[in-house]
């Protein structure tokens, strides 16, 4: 370990936000298995307003996306560019801001959704006040993380940190222009669009949360991360500047795909879903290039279960972002959309991706910021079988129970009449929606198995007092 | 700034200079929507209306929806005049809707196949949400769509199933609402958001607003889902002879 780590960097913010990132997965994953489970097992639903499926989903989407997956960002956006820049972050004050704003925004999140102050836009769900709120923590975010970069003692910026100020820039237009309401009460506001406008711009939002948010962020962590932990550089310098530039302009377009066949005009469905079939070309470019960055090394896979986390995950984004232009396409859409296959495409990126990258990279910090080996690495094995198991079963459930769907509702029967009623169709999802919950489960258990292992580690590096060697071995430096 | 070689290329420039690759990276990010979004607020074809103007009622904004008079309601609009603004109770079973999060199970955008048409009726036309702030297309079919709901079940029907769906649907997975009996839509609250919208468009007559606590005059929560409901896909008359989208 180089001395004066500590002395140097920021670290105790990124500590924070690395424990609550684990601490959210846990509680997004539960409330996930329970609202899989509602739709299996209706009774669950407890005829109480605050447990109902319909306000539970938001808090679901909304611990898993902005509580877990915005910590992880925090963390390592904030761990990246301190290492890749060789500076300290420009203000510990605004780190701590943007760390207690964005808890607040998440506890809010947790009070609000439950009691049913909602602005009713998936992924957008939280009112007007709380909107604000996220805007200035956001904006603190990004202008620190900006700020750092701009006082950088290295002559480039590293790719991670192009990847990671794509995502803060979109998110700021796509959440400013999105959740632009008038307000009518405290916590209460309609959109200022309507119909088809609004309903494209929610898409707009909607595919590039999980575009920007989920997939660029999460790739500025793969590309610090993957090559860190297999301690080789970076297969291809040329793939990453097309990866970026062609994510960057490309994503943007993809939201429409989410209208096909709807009143959207045609020209704009078919627009998004050309630029969605083009998209496999960077998006496995940029999978190809965290993988082969193992070239030669491949017996690594063998003994490393950090990595073993990053390089399924990648595995995961390959797959997902074949099968997301795929669905893109009219034809197969018809079919898919309004189906559980969408909910299933998003979990295989969620869980197996966004999850599995975010995992890697936390075991990887957890020996770095506690300087100590991870209380036990059987655990660490253990969960990644958890995650992949749990995430295969999740996707193959949805993957039946979505096409069955989509079948079943087009299907005639011989004298030209719909074959099945809706409800029928509702009750042949029964054992795919209790898989889907088994599958769920699988990957909670997982989780907490991962927040045992990292509390016990930091438990390991205080008694050992290994962060606080570091601390003082510093100070003498 | 460790060393100081002149830089090759642009890309070579971007990764030196942050506020460079922060405005190249802001300026590329905001094409696809500005090419995607903005032509939909300009372009005629995007709203049927604009072809065919009877799909909205001429006279919303100018007269009354519904007055109330001693309690008895007084109608200047009916079914099939056209698109217009919610009544108060309406609207109040709107509220209702989105705060139960109905949208995450329920789509309300029929589209333009042989499946959906005998299932749901017409495909779903933009203008036929034209006064929806937001909108509630929906994205996933847990139960059926419910654009072209209003009408096709009586209301007895909808208060036994928003109370336990099981009771006449016994496959159903959707939770009971039991507590939609036990409280009321607040008259005061509904002219507020009625004002709200007002401000953005959509067209309120004064008297409109006027005529929400006498809508209300009784009225549960339960009352203002069921009025909700009960006017989905009911404004428009729409003529099979007509093609209203290309």
């Amino acid at each position: 370990m180089e001395a004066g780590l500590e002395q140097k960097y920021n670290f105790d913010v990124v500590r924070w936000f690395t424990i609550m990132a684990v601490v959210y997965l846990v509680v997004g994953a539960l409330v996930g298995v329970w609202i899989a489970s509602q739709l299996a097992w209706p009774i669950l639903n407890f005829d109480s307003s605050y447990l109902s499926f319909g306000r539970l989903r938001p808090v679901h989407t909304n611990a898993v996306i902005f509580a877990f997956g915005g910590s992880v960002l925090m963390a390592t956006a904030f761990y990246t560019v301190q290492r890749t820049c060789s500076v300290r972050l420009w203000s510990d004050k605004l780190a701590w801001f943007v760390f207690w704003g964005w808890n607040v925004i998440i506890v809010l999140a947790v009070i609000t959704l439950p009691l049913g102050f909602t602005q009713a836009k998936e992924y957008a769900e939280l009112e007007w006040p709380i909107d604000i709120l996220i805007a200035v923590v956001w904006l603190a975010f990004s202008f620190n993380f900006i700020m750092t970069l701009a006082t950088r003692k290295t002559s480039h910026i590293y790719v991670s940190n192009w990847f990671f100020l794509g995502m803060m820039v979109m998110i700021t237009y796509l959440h400013v222009v999105n959740s632009l309401a008038i307000p009518v009460g405290l916590l209460k506001s309609y959109s200022v669009f309507s119909g088809v406008q609004d309903a494209m711009i929610q898409w707009w939002w909607g595919h590039n949360a999980v575009g920007f948010y989920l997939t660029a962020g999460f790739l500025g962590i793969m590309y610090y991360f993957v090559p860190k932990q297999a301690n080789r550089p970076i297969y291809s310098y040329r793939l990453s500047v097309i990866h970026f530039w062609a994510l960057m302009f490309g994503y943007v377009w993809l939201g429409a795909h989410h209208l096909q066949y709807t009143a959207l005009p045609d020209w704009t469905g078919s627009l998004g879903a050309a630029v969605s079939i083009a998209m496999i070309i960077p998006s496995w470019g940029g999978a190809v290039n965290g993988m082969m960055t193992l070239s030669g090394a491949w017996d690594k896979l063998r003994t490393d279960y950090v990595l073993r986390f990053l390089i399924v995950a990648l595995a995961f984004y390959a797959m997902s972002t074949f099968e997301g232009p795929v669905m893109s396409l009219k034809t197969v859409n018809a079919l898919s959309h309004y189906t559980d296959w969408t909910v299933g495409h998003v979990h295989s990126g969620a869980l197996g991706w966004v999850a599995g990258v975010s995992i890697g990279a936390i075991y990887h910090l957890m020996t770095r910021l506690w300087h100590t080996e991870m209380f036990s690495e059987k655990l660490v094995n253990f969960h990644f079988w958890a995650l992949t198991i749990g995430t295969v079963v999740y996707i193959v459930a949805m993957w039946v129970s979505g096409i069955m769907q989509g079948l079943m509702w087009r299907a005639f029967d011989e004298y030209g009449a719909l074959a099945y009623t809706f409800v029928e169709s509702v009750d042949a999802m029964h054992p795919y929606y209790a898989m889907r919950a088994v599958g769920g489960g699988i990957f909670l258990f997982g989780a907490i198995i991962m927040l045992y292992n990292v509390l016990m580690t930091v438990r390991k590096s205080a008694v050992s007092g290994s962060l606080q060697k570091a601390r003082l071995a510093a100070a003498s430096a | 700034m460790a060393e100081k070689t002149p830089p090759k290329g642009l890309q070579d420039r971007l990764e030196r200079n942050i506020w460079a690759l922060l405005i190249v990276t802001a300026i590329v990010l905001s094409v696809g929507g500005l090419v995607e979004i903005v032509p939909l607020f300009y372009l005629k074809s995007t709203m049927e209306h604009n072809r065919y103007p009877e799909i909205v009622w001429n006279k919303a904004g100018s007269v009354p929806i519904v007055t109330v008079d001693a309690g008895k309601e007084k109608w200047n609009w009916k079914p099939g005049d056209g698109m217009r603004p919610y009544t108060a109770l309406e609207l109040a079973g709107r509220d209702i809707y989105q705060r139960e999060g109905c949208y995450t199970c329920h789509s309300q955008m029929i589209r333009p196949f042989r499946d959906e048409k005998e299932r749901y009726g017409h495909y779903s036309l933009a203008s036929e949400s034209m006064f929806d702030h937001p909108f509630q297309w929906g994205s996933k079919r847990t139960g059926p769509d419910m654009a072209r709901l209003g009408g096709k079940y009586s209301d007895e029907w909808h208060r036994a199933h928003l109370r336990a769906p099981r009771s006449v649907v016994p496959e159903s997975v959707m939770p009971n609402y039991p507590w939609l009996d036990k409280a009321a839509p607040d008259a005061a609250k509904m002219q507020a958001h009625m004002r709200g919208l007002q401000t953005i468009g959509v067209p309120y007559s004064d008297a409109d607003i006027e005529a929400a606590p006498g809508l209300l005059e009784g009225k549960t929560e339960m009352d203002a889902m069921v009025a909700y409901l009960q006017v989905l896909g009911t404004m428009v008359k729409l003529d099979e002879s007509k093609v209203y989208r290309d």
